[in-house]
């Protein structure tokens, strides 16, 4: 095998080859940061997108950096918790009668060019029997005080702006003339401007809460909705892209490479064993080969997507089987065949070499050089045929994959809505991936079969 | 492969009686009683088409510590021969005994005991080397084999057989890789591979032809110096008369699957019985300056098909002193000539005969 | 197909004509008809061929020096890796790809080849008035072409014949040959060693070529082949107008064609000396060496062998190459020696120093 290291210390002589390496080695270490980062069972919680999990996050949102390519910006989103953040303060004072009068103050400023999506408050308190009052107002940077609504609030109670019809009547009253279409629209527009301008400034929320118990207490979470969030976006089921991103990472490569290896390790035992043992195992596995090439197998994976599972485990299997017996096992069985008359096969022979010694030890050895560079081609065909297929609606629908992304992408209209990093991001990466591992495997291809060195 | 049983009562026709095979303790390692190896051909995977009759009709005897050499052109089956005795082919008539044992139909696992007993030196060094595996991993792999588990032992072992085929030193030798060695150092990793198991029979295929000239005179001595040092019975392979005199007492001369001539080595080259010997011996050249001025008598044609032989003496169709009625019809049977020297030739038909093949052999 | 150019070497073509019918009248006598020409027809000065290789320059050819007269036949001994086949290649202009050096005089009757271009050598030089057959010819025939077409075609591509007049030259060589014309329709892989051998020799006569430079013509063949061979060459050489350089490592079959030995040595020609002389008193102590290592068939003493390996040629040792593996060696062999000459031989040693022409 020294040999085989030699020659991959002529990798450096290509450059190519060393940004293949480059790209591969990437992917391979964002796979480790993803899986630390976020774990498996974590990722999976958050692409099931059940309420409690994604409640945070607004619906269809854009990557944070488009901003930087806008001149009207669009609003970010915001998590604040009160008490834990600066610009959300808590302020508890005790009240006759029992329990407290508590104000919460949450400052922002609103420079954007566009409205947010709805702006939430979660309330959570605690109390016996006599629940809380909550009274809400917003404070605009000219001086306006909007109120938003007075309300008794339960243990979890979940308040939405968009969703206040009253908030919403009172809001039109407000700026008669100019109807807003929205609760938000009517709460950060400028009153009296005409056309509509939205009124930039320093906000301010005031919730007054009052608890009637010894003990009672209420906690608030403001969320705002905006219109970008995170690095990657949001999808239609407030999905943080990032999921899906990150984690198609390891999924593509663990799928690429076990399909890959496990294919190409299968089929050299096949071929090797069928050269070596010749008669009817030879003729058997070449007629299975001759058939199997025919067949189109993806139309096979797509029956079997269709009709009997989706799961990616299937998926990883039918294509190994399927692939088992592919073309190269002729390629191999003619340097088998070759080998098999060597004269140091004769000798392990002589000296009482058994069958699957020979095989194992004698005969793959020779094989393993021209494999390599096949191998590492056929990652990314095997990425890109998950991807294909996910991508017609087969993929399995629990893991986050790329191919998946593109397709709930092109079924809710991500064209035609605009959203084209809904697509791109999954594109790019995928072709990331291909463009790396080719770049690696033809520059292994010219090290591994001399003759294409000239190119 | 299905065989008419008349073919099988004609192949042992010529079979020495049960009573008369040799005895194993008279120091016999190889008794080969009229072997017949022939390869089926097969046209269109199931059709018989005939017979390639590798080995007609064969004779050896071979004492511990003694040394043959079987000497004939490409195609006169002394490959198939050897293989045969090495069992990688399998006999199709006749008996080959070693060290007393009959091994025709020795099964897998007797076989392993077959070739723990016989080392085998090939012809192209560098074939016979795995590219793949350094020195001492290629050394150890017969001992690896044959069940020598302690790690300490088998480098020990390599240790000391590359000694003895003076690679020294050793520790220079032990990761290379055979492409860094050269021919005549491939070729004694080939013979140390062969000796790592302690045989009684070294059989060498052509050992030295594929090395340069001066390489062979050295490779020759070390067979043997290793023969004389381990009282090795050894057959040598060769289609170079030269080189013959140098290695083995005792010479077969093979042509067209059968043996022409047997004699010791002395005798074969002084007293030259069969015109084909006569013709192998007078082709090969000394580096002598009158030969630039002579040429050389050959005989007409190439050797025959061994697929359809030539009816009686196979070498007939090329003999000048060809007997008509007589070498065409008949094959000749071994006539004795004294001091171990035999050959089958009508020329010697007033001489007694060891051996007759009987009736015609097609 | 191609228009019959054959107009335009009418010389050449009636004079390659007239050498095959000439080969097929030869008969098994060293008698030579009539006058034969001894006149100088190779002269190789100082021809150096180096190779460019990821180790560093491997100086194969380094400054050889030999004559050849007309229907002589002078025979290049060495061990492998000696430089011998590089030398075939560097006359002939054969080069690969990485070649770092390659200088020196080849004058081919009174014209340096090495002083044309590369379109003029092949179309002057190369398959017309020098060809060669390689190492292991056998295998160096085109598997998928017939072999009479193979033998045919420099004819076509040289002389610009037809084709069916080009196949009749090619029958004709066969005959000469030795191999039975119903071959000329036979793909290589029909035909045996020895028998594609000789087609391999009939390729590089079929021009009528002055000169025919034989690397290892019989190494992987039999005994009885290589007689016959060696007895076609020994006809060839008696009655043409035809030289050979045979390259090989076998010194006893040499000494079947050899009126000249030159001895290789790391690159260089350490000897050259009539063959006569050299088989019995060859004059450099490595030819002395050679000449002891050669088992011998008829005499009963015990060849010798050489200790050591020889010296590598990407950085072959200063002063005599031979010097670490020689018997006699002293002080003065730290230097290169200078190349003695002996009338016609010519040995590079110092211990012919102030011994020459004797």
């Amino acid at each position: 095998m020294k040999r085989l290291k030699d020659s991959l210390k002529d990798i450096g002589r290509y450059p190519s080859a060393i940004i293949g390496l480059l790209i591969v080695l990437f992917l391979v270490l964002f796979s480790f940061y993803t899986m630390w980062k976020i774990p498996y069972s974590d990722a999976i919680k958050m692409w099931r997108a059940s309420e409690s999990v994604v409640y945070k996050n607004p619906k269809n949102a854009r990557p944070i950096w488009v901003n930087w390519f806008r001149k009207a910006k669009l609003p970010a989103s915001a998590d604040v918790i009160a008490g834990e953040d600066d610009s959300f303060t808590k302020e508890s004072t005790p009240r006759s009668g029992g329990g407290n009068t508590i104000e919460f103050v949450y400052t922002f400023d609103f420079n954007y060019d566009e409205f947010p999506q709805d702006i939430f408050v979660y309330f959570t308190s605690n109390y016996e029997t006599k629940n809380p009052f909550i009274s809400m107002s917003l404070v605009t940077p000219s001086g306006e005080n909007i109120k938003i609504t007075d309300t008794g609030i339960t243990r979890y109670q979940n308040y939405r702006f968009e969703q206040d019809e009253n908030l919403r009547t009172r809001l039109k009253r407000l700026h008669r003339g100019n109807e807003p279409a929205t609760a938000m629209q009517g709460l950060f527009t400028k009153l009296g401007s005409d056309p509509v301008e939205i009124d930039k400034g320093t906000y301010q929320l005031i919730i007054q809460a009052t608890t009637f118990e010894e003990g009672s207490d209420v906690n608030a979470e403001l969320i705002t909705h905006g219109k970008v969030f995170g690095f990657f976006g949001t999808d239609h089921l407030r999905r943080d892209l990032k999921v899906a991103m990150m984690w198609g990472a390891p999924i593509a490569l663990a799928f690429g490479l076990t399909a890959a290896l496990g294919t190409a390790v299968i089929t050299m035992f096949i071929s090797a064993i069928g050269t070596w043992f010749g008669g009817w195992l030879d003729e058997l596995i070449q007629r299975i080969t001759e058939v199997n090439m025919v067949i189109p197998y993806f139309a096979v994976l797509i029956m079997v997507g269709t009709f009997y599972s989706r799961s990616i485990w299937t998926l990883l299997l039918v294509t190994i089987l399927l692939n088992m017996f592919s073309a190269s096992i002729k390629s191999q069985r003619a340097i088998f065949l070759q080998v098999k008359e060597s004269t140091y096969i004769e000798a392990a022979i002589a000296y009482g070499a058994s069958d699957l010694r020979i095989v194992t030890r004698y005969m793959i050895p020779r094989v393993i050089p021209m494999i390599i560079p096949g191998l590492v081609s056929a990652v990314p065909s095997y990425v890109f045929l998950e991807a294909s297929l996910a991508l017609l609606g087969l993929g399995d629908p629990s893991i986050p994959t790329w191919g998946k992304v593109i397709n709930d992408a092109r079924m809710y209209g991500a064209h035609y809505q605009g959203m084209y990093y809904w697509i791109l991001e999954p594109a790019v990466f995928l072709m990331i991936t291909g463009l790396g591992f080719a770049l690696l495997g033809f520059a292994l291809d010219r090290i591994f079969n001399p003759r294409l060195r000239g190119m | 492969m299905m065989m008419q049983t008349e073919y099988i009562e004609e192949l042992h026709k010529d079979d020495a009686l049960p009573s008369e095979t040799k005895d194993a303790d008279d120091g016999f390692v190889l008794n080969i009683d009229n072997l017949k190896v022939y390869f089926e051909l097969r046209k269109r995977a199931f059709q018989h088409a005939g017979f390639v009759r590798a080995v007609d009709g064969v004779d050896l005897q071979l004492k511990r510590g003694e040394t043959i050499a079987i000497v004939g052109e490409s195609g006169c089956g002394k490959t198939s021969l050897m293989k045969t005795i090495l069992r990688i082919n399998k006999p199709t008539g006749g008996t080959i005994q070693f060290d007393g044992e009959i091994i025709n139909d020795f099964k897998k696992n007797e076989l392993k005991d077959l070739r723990l007993k016989i080392g085998y030196v090939q012809q192209d060094p560098y074939g016979a080397l795995a590219p793949f595996m350094d020195v001492q991993t290629i050394l150890e792999e017969p001992l690896k084999i044959n069940g020598v588990t302690d790690r300490e032992e088998r480098i020990q072992r390599v240790r000391q057989v590359l000694e003895e085929v003076r690679m020294t030193p050793v520790d220079d030798f032990l990761r290379k890789f055979p492409h860094q060695l050269s021919g005549g150092q491939q070729q004694r990793v080939v013979i140390a591979r062969a000796m790592i198991l302690n045989p009684i029979l070294l059989v060498a295929d052509e050992p030295v032809s594929m090395l340069d000239a001066s390489v062979r005179v050295e490779i020759l001595k070390l067979l043997r110096a290793l023969q004389e040092e381990h009282n090795l019975a050894v057959i040598y392979i060769t289609h170079d008369l030269a080189t013959v005199r140098y290695f083995s007492e005792y010479i077969f001369v093979m042509y067209a699957g059968q043996v022409i001539e047997k004699a010791p080595e002395a005798q074969l080259i002084n007293e030259t019985a069969h015109p084909y010997t006569h013709a192998l011996l007078a082709a090969t050249s000394d580096p002598d300056p009158k030969n630039v001025d002579e040429f050389q008598e050959v005989p007409a044609g190439e050797p025959p098909s061994l697929v359809t032989p030539p009816a009686g003496c196979r070498f007939h169709p090329r003999c000048e002193k060809i007997i008509q009625g007589l070498c065409d019809i008949e094959r000749p049977p071994e006539f004795d000539l004294g001091n171990r020297h035999s050959v089958a030739c009508w020329l010697f038909k007033d001489r007694p005969a060891l051996r007759e093949y009987s009736g015609v052999s097609e | 197909m191609a228009k019959d150019k054959s107009y335009m070497h009418k010389e050449a073509i009636e004079a390659a004509k007239e050498k095959a019918l000439l080969m097929s009248k030869m008969t098994d006598t060293t008698h030579k008809t009539g006058d034969v020409r001894h006149d100088l027809l190779l002269s190789i000065k100082d021809l150096r061929l180096h190779f460019e290789t990821i180790r560093g320059p491997v100086q194969a050819v380094d400054g050889v020096n030999f004559d050849l007269v007309t229907n002589k036949a002078v025979v290049v001994v060495g061990e492998s890796g000696c430089g011998k086949s590089s030398l075939a290649k560097a006359v002939l202009r054969l080069l690969p790809r990485n070649v770092a050096h390659y200088s020196g005089q080849v004058v081919l009757r009174d014209e340096d080849t090495m002083a044309l271009s590369d379109e003029e050598y092949r179309e002057r030089v190369r398959w017309v008035r020098m060809s060669m057959v390689p190492q292991a010819a056998m295998n160096s025939l085109n598997p998928v072409l017939r072999v009479g077409d193979q033998v045919a075609e420099p004819m076509i591509v040289h002389f610009g014949m037809k084709k069916e007049d080009a196949m009749q030259q090619a029958a004709l060589m066969f005959r000469n040959v030795g191999v039975p014309v119903d071959f000329l329709t036979r793909y290589p892989f029909e035909l045996s060693g020895g028998m594609r051998q000789r087609v391999a020799i009939a390729m590089s006569l079929i021009t009528g070529p002055d000169l025919v430079i034989l690397d290892e013509p019989t190494s992987a063949l039999d005994v009885l082949t290589q007689a016959n061979i060696f007895n076609l060459l020994k006809r060839i050489k008696a009655n043409l107008d035809t030289s050979f350089i045979l390259i090989t490592h076998d010194i006893s079959t040499s000494s079947e064609l050899a009126d000249i030995v030159a001895v290789m040595y790391a690159g260089q020609i350490v000897e050259v000396c009539e063959s006569h002389r050299f088989f019995t008193v060859p004059r450099h102590p490595y030819s002395a060496k050679l000449m002891a290592s050669v088992p011998r068939l008829r005499e009963r003493e015990e060849p010798e062998f050489i200790l050591g390996t020889p010296p590598s040629l990407i950085n072959p040792p200063t002063g005599c190459r031979f010097k670490d593996r020689c018997e006699k060696r002293f002080e003065k062999c730290e230097q290169e020696p200078p190349t003695y000459r002996f009338g016609d031989d010519s040995v590079k040693c110092w211990l012919y120093e102030g011994k020459s022409e004797e």
